[in-house]
């Protein structure tokens, strides 16, 4: 079947895919955006993390066929979807009951205005990023890096919707996102830091 | 399923990392790949990608122990998209087996399986469902045959040999052909000791297989080359090691097998083994088309080998006044079918099984059984952990039994520099036991009844059960615990453990850039940031980029066994110093007759700059390099010798350095349903010199996580009878959460060991040994029970197993 769905922006369309496909398979192998880890693929450690409609999701859970003219940001659309948003103002708070539209955090035209820019190619260097991803980088709460975009996807949902979340309220938020390097503690670290940096910025 | 219709093709690892930054070596310099990271750019190796690609599936046997009467592939090899169907009968080359030290592992089962999930036949195919398909389709034909699952099954008379026949360099001193090692420790005399305690402990306890769970499965790319040869871009822990298994089983000479490290999804010894790497090359020599191999979870509890379940039996005696007489144990570690690392880790639980204590006599045998269990292998901590669970019990037991103060106890007791091993060997470098233990202890306890919130009653999240919602806090119980233990850094034991660095120094731009080029798997640990500290530290420069490590370097060895930093961070600086002295040298026949401190002065690399060790500069790097050729040179670097010990005393000077980290944990239990939260593992470590404190204390934080899951919930549980997996999977195979992880206040000692580089100690795994039996400890005190098995469940705290 076709799938044509939006991704961090851009229209995309996938051809001969498999009814039992996922979308973490589709994002990973037929649109080449590999960001989306599969790590365990079945929805226990949320690797695959992707804002659906605005909504945090396990991308492997989700068949492709559902995501037909939905919209999706991965990791590798996050630094512009925040950007976005910042812009914009907080229209993003789906998953809150809130009446949500289907567009997630912004309209479907301001989300086609989006383009991943490649960084440098050898370093990712220069590359605009978010502000939970630099709080990453800062904390050291990257080891491996396989759980990051997932982690990143999801804190970036939670401080979208609380913008000065307690340590209890972080752990509840990341407790479907497992880390096998950290301990969590640089992680606690990265989400408080990203929330003070977004408080001082407003 | 038609072919990948992808458009954006993504081939070769971009774990390149070129850094513009300052920062040497004891500077919290960040993470070199860490923006690649963050953005979903950087490659592992299930994100290999390659035009025309197939994807390769393993058979694994669905028994734990059989005869295969027969395997029949047509309808597999019948199915559209189905490239390519192999068996043993397929395999190239004379050579059909692996292993690390003992090549006992069949790349594909001969005739007959020996455990649940060994890879049997392999399919190349279009799409990974199909491939998936395809290999359901074959049919199997197994004759089961009764399975060894213990030491009492191995042992019995007329047990079924695991491996009949076996000619390895253990079997003519084992005692029984299904043990693969056995170490005894004899010093001084038990009998004679034992009749000076005054109060005697015993304690037999059970450690559980706990898996290393990293998040990366098992994955990589294949390519078939012109020459005959394959390149392979792969997650591993040691390429060369790799190399030297591949190889001869695909016929090929070693450099027709081109080796390149792909991301790493975390590793903590379970990719010390070959997984997926000669199935995937295997297939794309059969095929001549790049394969592609991704294990799912449920595959990746079989791809590689877990920590070894341990049973261990201790008797400790103590004087009134508290000094250890004597110690006598013995360590059964379930080795599983294959040998993988066994003989390593039984060397490992001997010699460090008496812990960071004095005691001069002692009776020690560790030994490693063949079983029809999951093979077991390596995993942080590697035999120190399981040993260290026990001997932590039994200090907590012979201090209630003396009414003493379990810390204090320990104090009395604590090795330190200058005190001898139970092998003879002289603790020759700093081993702050009781500080360690002291700092744990001195430092403020967390608040009790912290899940209270003002005004507004429970905050659940703060209690066991969490938000489950079990408890407002009617039947919680707190317990504090503490532990310490000890663990050797690097190959012990006489391996020949080296490392090797390629340095090249050239002028870019008007600026000196180095290079550093090394085999080193970088794994999460870090070792790419230090690498580029050392280099900085070592040639002034600012700019390095560190080359993606593969095979046309030499070795590297492991990254395990707490080395790498140590072994090729000492390789790079090596390297460094002498890429500098080759900078000097061409700076004095350039210069020297222009400035005495040329001939006379202690010269550095600074800031681009040659200095005096008085800070007087010379010249600029750059104009000393102008109309040279790059310095480039490769260099190895090596340990102190250490020697194998001796088979019947365990006399010998077998490692190279030890490492200690001391840990206190505080816990809270549901004594009605037997859940536990722990609220803080604060712990204490002496690192000897931390090249990158952010890093360091990530380790830390990291290896008491594990610890802390191996505690409370990780368990592969086996079934006693089939000997088959139950909980492949990580709905029932449990890693702590964010909720499930306390806070972890890190305190870093940096007493230099001065045969170390920079003086450090290797720190990545000491501080999994303590903080599992500090866990218990706490619950312990907090319960009155005696626990003596990991991990706790809930009906072991309630009295209804």
């Amino acid at each position: 079947m076709r799938v044509n769905f939006t991704v961090n922006g851009r229209q995309q369309e996938a051809d001969d895919v498999w009814e039992g496909e996922s979308l973490l398979y589709v994002l990973r192998e037929r649109l080449g955006l590999p960001g989306s880890k599969n790590a365990c693929e079945q929805g226990e450690c949320g690797s695959c993390t992707v804002r659906l409609d605005g909504v945090p999701v396990c991308s492997c859970l989700v068949a492709a066929g559902q995501v037909e003219g939905r919209d999706v940001v991965t990791v590798e659309g996050l630094a512009d979807f925040a950007k976005q948003r910042d812009e914009h103002g907080h229209g993003g708070a789906c998953g809150t009951g809130g009446g949500c539209g289907s567009k997630g955090g912004v309209s479907l035209d301001a989300a086609k205005q989006w383009r991943a820019k490649p960084g440098d190619s050898q370093t990712g260097e220069g590359a605009p990023l978010s502000n939970i991803q630099q709080a990453f980088i800062d904390a050291g709460a990257v080891q491996c890096g396989f759980c990051t975009p997932g982690l990143l996807v999801q804190a970036d949902a939670l401080l979208e919707e609380n913008s000065s979340p307690s340590d209890q309220d972080i752990r509840e938020a990341l407790s479907g996102n497992l880390c096998r390097c950290t301990g969590y503690e640089k992680i606690l670290d990265a989400v408080r830091l990203a929330a003070a940096r977004q408080s001082e910025a407003v | 399923m038609a072919q990948n219709t992808r458009t954006v093709p993504a081939g070769t690892p971009t774990n390149v990392t070129q850094k513009h930054t300052k920062g040497g070596i004891g500077e919290s310099t960040l993470r070199p790949d860490g923006t690649l990271k963050v953005t979903g750019e950087f490659a592992y190796s299930s994100d290999m990608w390659h035009e025309d690609m197939l994807w390769g599936q393993t058979l694994r046997s669905t028994v734990a122990h059989a005869e295969i009467a027969s395997i029949d592939i047509s309808e597999a090899l019948a199915m559209p998209g189905v490239y390519s169907v192999l068996t043993y009968d397929d395999l190239p080359a004379e050579m059909k087996n692996y292993g690390l030290e003992i090549q006992d592992t069949p790349v594909l089962a001969n005739g007959r399986v020996r455990h649940h999930g060994e890879p049997v036949a392999l399919v190349a195919a279009d799409h990974p469902e199909t491939a998936r398909r395809a290999a359901a389709k074959i049919k199997i034909d197994y004759r089961e045959l009764p399975v060894v699952t213990d030491e009492a099954s191995a042992l019995a008379e007329g047990a079924p040999l695991i491996h009949e026949g076996r000619d390895d360099h253990h079997s003519g001193h084992v005692p029984h052909p299904n043990i693969v090692h056995r170490q005894p420790i004899i010093r001084g005399n038990v009998e004679e000791a034992r009749k000076r305690a005054d109060v005697i402990v015993e304690g037999e306890y059970t450690f559980g297989m706990q898996d290393q769970a990293f998040l990366g499965p098992e994955s990589g790319l294949a390519v078939p080359s012109e020459d005959g040869g394959v390149d392979l871009y792969v997650a591993t822990q040691w390429l060369h090691s790799d190399l030297k298994q591949i190889a001869p089983v695909l016929g090929l000479p070693e450099e027709k097998v081109r080796m390149t490290l792909s991301g790493v999804g975390g590793a903590f010894g379970g990719r010390e083994d070959i997984s997926m790497q000669i199935h995937a090359c295997l297939l794309a020599l059969a095929t001549n088309k790049p394969v592609k191999i991704v294990y799912n979870r449920f595959e990746s509890f079989f791809g590689h080998v877990h920590r070894h379940p341990a049973k261990l039996y201790y008797e400790h005696g103590a004087t009134k006044d508290g000094k250890l007489t004597h110690m006598k144990c013995k360590i059964v570690l379930d080795g599983g079918a294959y040998a993988s690392a066994s003989p390593a880790v039984v060397g490992n639980a001997s010699s460090l099984s008496v812990g960071p204590y004095v005691i001069e006599d002692v009776d020690i045998e560790a030994i490693a059984l063949y079983t029809n269990n999951p093979p077991c292998g390596a995993m942080r901590g590697f035999g120190a952990v399981q040993a260290c669970f026990a001997y932590e019990a039994q200090m907590d037991k012979l201090a209630a039994k003396l009414g003493m103060d379990p810390v204090e106890f320990r104090q009395l007791n604590a090795m330190e520099m200058g005190t001898i091993m139970p092998t003879g060997q002289v603790v020759d470098s700093p081993a702050p036991v009781a500080e360690l233990l002291r700092r744990v202890k001195s430092r403020p306890l967390p608040p009790e009844r912290q899940w209270e919130t003002a005004g507004e009653g429970a905050d659940v999240r703060a209690l066991p059960g969490g938000l489950s919602n079990t408890t407002h806090g009617e039947g919680v119980v707190r317990g504090v615990g503490y532990a310490v233990g000890i663990k050797n850094v690097g190959f012990s034991e006489g391996f020949d453990d080296y490392s090797t660095a390629r340095v090249r120094l050239e002028v870019i731009n008007g600026e000196p850039v180095a290079m550093v080029h090394t085999a080193m798997a970088e794994v999460g640990q870090g070792g790419v940031t230090v690498h580029a500290q050392i280099a900085r530290t070592e040639l002034g420069v600012t700019q390095v980029t560190i080359h993606p490590a593969d095979t046309q370097v030499g070795s590297a060895g492991s990254t395990s066994a707490s080395r790498q930093t140590y072994m090729t961070g000492g390789a790079v600086k090596n390297t460094c110093e002498a890429v500098r002295e080759a900078v000097l040298e061409i700076g004095r026949r350039k210069n020297g007759s222009y400035h005495p401190a040329w001939a006379t002065a202690e010269l550095l690399l600074e800031g681009g700059k040659v200095v005096t060790d008085g800070g007087e500069v010379l010249a600029d790097i750059a104009e000393i390099l102008e109309g040279e050729d790059a310095i480039d040179l490769e260099l190895e670097f090596r340990h102190r010798p250490t020697v194998a010990f001796d088979l019947k005393t365990g006399q010998g000077d077998g490692h190279v350095q030890y490492t200690f980290a001391a840990h206190r944990a505080v816990v809270e239990v549901d004594t009605e349903l037997g859940l536990v939260k722990v609220v803080e593992l604060a712990t204490a470590q002496d690192v000897g010199k931390a090249l990158n404190m952010l890093s360091v204390v990530g380790q830390i934080q990291g290896g008491t996580t594990q610890g802390l899951g191996v505690a409370i919930m990780e368990e592969i549980i086996v079934d006693p009878k089939t000997a088959k997996v139950r909980n492949p999977s990580f709905t029932d195979y449990l890693i702590p959460t964010i909720l499930d992880t306390p806070t972890i206040p890190v305190d870093v000692l940096e007493l230099a060991d001065p045969n170390a580089p920079y003086g450090l100690r290797g720190m990545g795994e000491a501080p999994t040994l303590s903080s599992t039996p500090a866990v218990l400890a706490a619950i312990r005190q907090a319960t009155g029970l005696e626990l003596n098995k990991t991990p706790i469940r809930p009906e072991a705290l309630t009295g209804t197993l």
